[in-house]
């Protein structure tokens, strides 16, 4: 699969892999729904898009994140449909793409289960709940931590078409863009995001999202004064 | 693949070191802890095929009325060869298994056995017959070949807290809950010994895919309280003095709560959670990480539902 992937999503754009693209994730896939991964590149310079994807899922492409003025780190949970590799492509402003991942053993049916929102039958109820907090750092940079309510229905399941939240936007005070992404329905139910945007304590943030069906989402913040206790 | 020499060599090294249990015959080795009851330990890993799922602690009790048995691990096969080292050991057929809870480590073996002796809590059975399945499918991609003719069997017998008295040997029947939503624990009355259930692991990380950690705790006071001598675990070594593995358990899941609470209010994602050093006091601990890991999948967003404040603004 990775031939074809590559194909589509690199084009003819030189591709390497590298280590420096820090892909980490758990040793068990204890829920295959929702597999935390997390990638680092801030080890190089002039990161201008991060993918996030499983190669053998059926929907392999997770986020397509641009970090226009933030750090290059993005962890969110994804679905995993069987065993596959999970990858982080990261593109340099020249076009060059550096790669890195690994491989992940996982029970079956991440994609293709029903959400438990939808189980329940409670997701409407919940849907445009947004949590939040963003906490300083000592580069300069916040931890922006974002979740959110959606259903995130593969399209996969019991008939119930493609419904997932599609794209997600951060804002400075001034309303300058600091990070966008688009979503796919591989990320788990109940997207939960953790970027690093450039704003120091007290800067205000706001975020912008629209899910497949057109419904706006918003939600404000203020980075905190205070980082918290290392642990 | 052009097999070499040297890999030759390197495979019938390996061959040796091999598990006991990697040879496709589960190895029962019961230890007596105590006049007519035996420990047979689990190895203190996740449920993998080198050890066929045979993670589960299992107590063997000689009883004048015939065997008693507390949990019968994870598939057919074993619980087969289990009843046959049982009954050798004891003279007399198994009259009682019992179930201590849910997961399957400790009781998809009772395929083996004629439903009507197989014991557990109502919350337990009930718990079976909704999870089971999916136990079962589980058990089977994790270990194949080992779990061949298991099928999902639900308890006949249900049992609730009080004393059964098996023509002479007692064990007396605590009803409690936390590691699952039913966990039953048991006292010896003749040796004195606690047979804990995964209430309690000892130098073995607990875990906690079902675990209500309030209700955990309520019920390791009970233990505690409760009279005994030594103390069999659910998971990892016999407790001669009787306290240490509650304690134990206790300390890994009041750690387990703070550590993730403070992670969510310090900003940290799952993954990074589940790298989070793991105090030295847990150094003799087997599988900490992997545990912590599954903790954090089965905890964090619970954590963050309460922890994070809502943001979202008016359409």
């Amino acid at each position: 699969m990775w031939e074809a992937h590559a194909k589509l999503l690199f084009g003819d754009a030189p591709v390497r892999f590298d280590p420096r693209v820090k892909v980490d994730f758990p040793m068990i896939a204890e829920n295959q729904r929702s597999f935390p991964v997390a990638i680092d590149a801030r080890a190089i310079p002039g990161v201008k898009r991060i993918v996030l994807m499983a190669d053998l899922n059926p929907i392999p492409i997770a986020i397509d994140y641009r970090p226009s003025d933030s750090d290059a780190y993005l962890a969110t949970r994804i679905k995993l449909d069987q065993r596959t590799p999970v990858r982080g492509a990261v593109q340099l402003a020249s076009g060059e793409w550096l790669v890195s991942g690994g491989w992940i053993d996982a029970a079956g049916g991440g994609c293709s289960t029903p959400p438990v929102s939808r189980v329940k039958g409670d997701w409407a109820e919940h849907l445009g709940e947004i949590r939040g907090e963003a906490w300083p750092l000592s580069t300069g940079s916040s931890r922006l931590r974002l979740n959110f309510r959606h259903p995130m229905d593969t399209g996969l399941v019991d008939n119930i078409p493609t419904y997932h939240l599609e794209e997600l936007t951060v804002r400075d005070a001034n309303g300058r863009e600091m990070a966008q992404m688009a979503i796919w329905a591989s990320v788990a139910e109940d997207p939960a995001i953790t970027l690093m945007p450039h704003a120091a304590a007290d800067a205000a943030l706001t975020i912008e999202g629209r899910d497949s069906n057109g419904r706006d989402y918003r939600a404000a913040l203020t980075v905190a004064r205070q980082s918290p206790m290392p642990q | 693949m052009i097999l070499t020499r040297r890999g030759m060599l390197a495979a019938g090294a390996a061959l040796i070191a091999v598990p006991a249990q990697a040879q496709g015959n589960y190895v029962i080795e019961p230890v007596a802890m105590g006049d007519g009851i035996w420990m047979v330990h689990g190895a203190d890993e996740p449920i993998a095929p080198a050890n066929g799922g045979a993670i589960a602690n299992i107590t063997i009790i000689a009883t004048p009325a015939g065997t008693v048995l507390c949990d019968c691990g994870p598939s057919l096969a074993y619980a087969r060869a289990l009843r046959k080292v049982a009954e050798e050991l004891t003279g007399k057929p198994v009259v009682r298994a019992y179930v201590t809870h849910l997961h399957p480590d400790h009781g998809m073996g009772i395929a083996a056995f004629d439903p009507r002796i197989v014991a557990a809590l109502p919350g337990t059975i009930e718990a079976l017959a909704r999870e089971g399945r999916g136990y079962s499918d589980a058990m089977y991609r994790l270990l194949n070949d080992w779990m061949r003719g298991t099928e999902l069997v639900l308890p006949g017998r249900t049992i609730t807290a009080g004393r059964e008295d098996f023509s002479g040997r007692a064990l007396k029947l605590l009803a409690l809950s936390g590691h699952s939503g039913a966990d039953l624990a048991l006292v010896d009355e003749r040796s004195g010994l606690m047979i804990g259930g995964d209430l309690v692991f000892h130098n073995r990380a607990p875990s906690t895919p079902t675990a209500d950690l309030p209700a955990w705790r309520v019920s390791l006071d009970r233990l505690s309280a409760e009279p005994h001598g030594g103390l069999i675990p659910g998971h990892g070594p016999y407790d001669p003095d009787g306290r240490a593995a509650i304690a134990q358990t206790r300390d890994w899941i009041d750690w387990l709560e703070e550590t993730l609470t403070q992670a969510v209010r310090s900003g940290l994602d799952m993954v990074e959670a589940g790298e989070l050093p793991i105090p030295d006091r847990f150094a003799t601990m087997a599988a900490a990480r992997y545990e912590l890991q599954r903790s954090v999948s089965h905890l964090y967003p619970g954590l963050e539902a309460r922890l994070l404040p809502r943001i979202d603004q008016p359409g």
